[in-house]
């Protein structure tokens, strides 16, 4: 488990002091995937520093496992580090050396003896699916299979905590898919506190229980994934699974915006909202995610002019929230638009 | 063209390899002495130096900016001074100003300020997000700099091993001029002071093949040592019988 308290970042001193991390707050259950997502500049690398300690924190404290790592002398650093694996971006392979070479690395720094490092590296190597690429250099291995030695090697001294460090940035969808799946794998094997860092929304989607959102050092948004999902007024939640474009409404008809606020709304909702509405329920569009095995997500729907309220309650009834799309959501929806455009944030 | 023609004095064609192979004996021991001590001292040296440097594993402004000043001393000397210039340091350290073990004195304090700047440049060529791997997985600073920076950058030292070893088979012949010995020597006393061409040419001719051979062995090592290139040179040669019908 990782808790960061009041972790503050700032470098320079005097006028050009530049505050790059301001009085952050979270921790990280076992295992838990806990991502913390941002723009560039956001602070998201100067926090995985401060967290596997290349970097000393200027104030607060980063404490794994209840010890407090930020005040430890240099030496004692090099042994805490040693709890923690992180896992980099993909350029983050010694190209001399081969992919079990790679992920003996730690062993080495740590002395232990050939025979055991080399069997720690064969089941490491099981473990990410690599057994028959021991012996592949980096410039041999796919970007994908770079990263699953990236991160076996993160995981060679047994760490109970795990830093991913813009880890699938740079992949390709199905490289990125196939590491998260790899991690919520590790993460429920071996009960792991995993801290994902990344700029990718999509990814956060696919692979964390709970979310951050850090923007200019401050952690401005943060719940679980499926709470804030399930939240219609959450800009992040909006931003984690964001409309897409849909068929703009028949003449007859207006375009409303519905989200799933509940772990059960059936999933025949919309025949019944046709239903309990006496009018037909026209799909112009939705994007809807299984998550711990309940449906989240958000749809716009055209209905024939009918009694907003009875809408709105009849919604609920289902587990829905119901809204008349308002004029920024059909522009930014109907019209077409880019995949994966973000909403206006409300 | 006078210059050309057979002179009285010159050695006899036959009696050329007794003078220029134990010669060439002389250098290689000269340039062998001076690399091993070279490596020695510039690895490490040059290692320290750039991690010294402000985003180093140690870093130390006021101490990195002292050895490189010194460095780049070293560096700035054309050899011909510099091996004069420290004669008195020479013979505090060999007894002696002539001889291969005067020589190796100068030759070696030249070929360190050269290799350890190859060494800084080659540890910079290293992408540092591996030091941040290394420090990351437990490293020490010494196996930091081993795996992390020497080990990384080691076709890249090669290749810098070999521009100084060439330098160095060039310096030795300057050092002829002091009465090192060695195919400089040969060639300053015979090609030069006796207009002996043939030996001349001889030590040419010996010169060139001696650095055409570090040359060749240098970059073979090179592409031995990238497994980028170690992989391709050794594809290529599985698929030559089969073009050959």
């Amino acid at each position: 488990m990782i808790t960061v308290e009041k972790l503050t970042k700032v470098y320079g001193n005097g006028d050009s002091a530049v505050t790059v991390l301001d009085n952050l707050d979270f921790s990280v259950q076992q295992a838990e995937i806990f991502a913390v997502v941002g723009p560039s500049g956001a602070g998201k690398s100067t926090l995985a520093q401060c967290v596997n300690l290349l970097e000393r924190p200027t104030s607060g404290s980063v404490i794994v496992n209840g010890e407090n790592l930020s005040q430890l002398t240099e030496a004692q650093l090099r042994a805490a580090r040693r709890r923690i694996g992180t896992v980099f971006q993909s350029d983050g392979l010694f190209s001399r050396r081969t992919a079990a070479e790679n992920i003996s690395l730690p062993l080495d720094y740590l002395g232990v003896t050939r025979a055991d490092a080399k069997k720690r590296v064969g089941e490491l190597l099981e473990r990410v699916g690599l057994s028959s690429h021991a012996k592949h250099y980096p410039h041999q291995l796919s970007g994908g299979q770079r990263q699953r030695v990236g991160i076996a090697r993160a995981l060679a001294l047994k760490p109970t905590v795990l830093l991913a460090d813009e880890a699938t940035s740079g992949l390709d969808p199905a490289s990125t898919a196939s590491i998260t799946a790899l991690l919520k794998e590790l993460r429920t094997d071996l009960g792991l506190s995993i801290l994902f860092i990344t700029h990718e929304m999509e990814t956060v989607l696919q692979v964390a229980d709970s979310v951050a959102r850090l923007d200019n050092g401050h952690i401005v948004e943060s719940g679980r994934v499926v709470d804030l999902l399930r939240d219609a007024s959450s800009p992040l939640g909006r931003d984690l699974n964001p409309a897409k474009p849909a068929l703009p409404a028949a003449p007859d008809e207006t375009t409303w915006f519905v989200s799933y606020t509940s772990a059960h709304v059936p999933s025949d909702w919309v025949t019944r909202l046709g239903e309990a509405l006496s009018s037909p329920v026209s799909l112009l569009g939705a994007s809807i995610e299984t998550i711990e095995g309940a449906v989240v997500g958000h749809a716009q729907v055209g209905l024939r002019a009918a009694n907003a309220e009875a809408v709105i309650r009849q919604a609920q009834k289902l587990g829905l929230d119901a809204r008349p799309a308002a004029a920024h959501d059909l522009a930014s929806t109907t019209v077409a638009a880019p995949a994966g455009q973000k909403e206006p944030v409300a | 063209m006078s210059a050309l023609h057979a002179n009285v004095n010159d050695i006899p064609l036959a009696g050329i390899p007794a003078l220029v192979l134990p010669a060439l004996g002389e250098t290689l021991i000269m340039v062998g002495i001076v690399m091993a001590i070279v490596v020695l001292v510039g690895v490490p040296l040059g290692a320290i130096i750039h991690n010294l440097a402000r985003d180093g594993l140690f870093p130390n402004p006021a101490l990195h900016s002292t050895l490189s000043w010194i460095v780049s001393v070293g560096r700035s000397l054309p050899f011909l001074i510099l091996m004069v210039a420290i004669i008195p340091f020479t013979r505090l350290i060999t007894g002696t100003n002539i001889g291969i073990a005067a020589a190796v004195v100068p030759m070696s304090v030249a070929g360190i300020a050269f290799f350890t700047r190859i060494v800084e440049n080659s540890l910079r060529s290293v992408p540092p997000s591996l030091v941040k791997v290394a420090k990351a997985s437990g490293g020490s600073s010494f196996q930091i700099i081993c795996t992390a920076q020497l080990g990384e950058a080691i076709p890249s030292l090669i290749g810098g091993l070999t521009i100084n070893t060439i330098a160095m088979i060039e310096y030795s012949a300057i050092a002829g001029t002091i009465g090192a010995g060695g195919i400089g020597y040969v060639a300053v006393t015979y090609g030069y002071q006796r207009f002996d061409n043939q030996v001349m040419l001889a030590t040419i001719i010996i010169l060139v093949a001696l650095v055409a051979a570090v040359q060749v062995i240098g970059d073979a090592l090179v592409r031995l040592t990238t497994p980028h290139s170690a992989a391709r040179v050794s594809r290529r040669s599985v698929r030559r019988p089969v073009l050959v019908p």
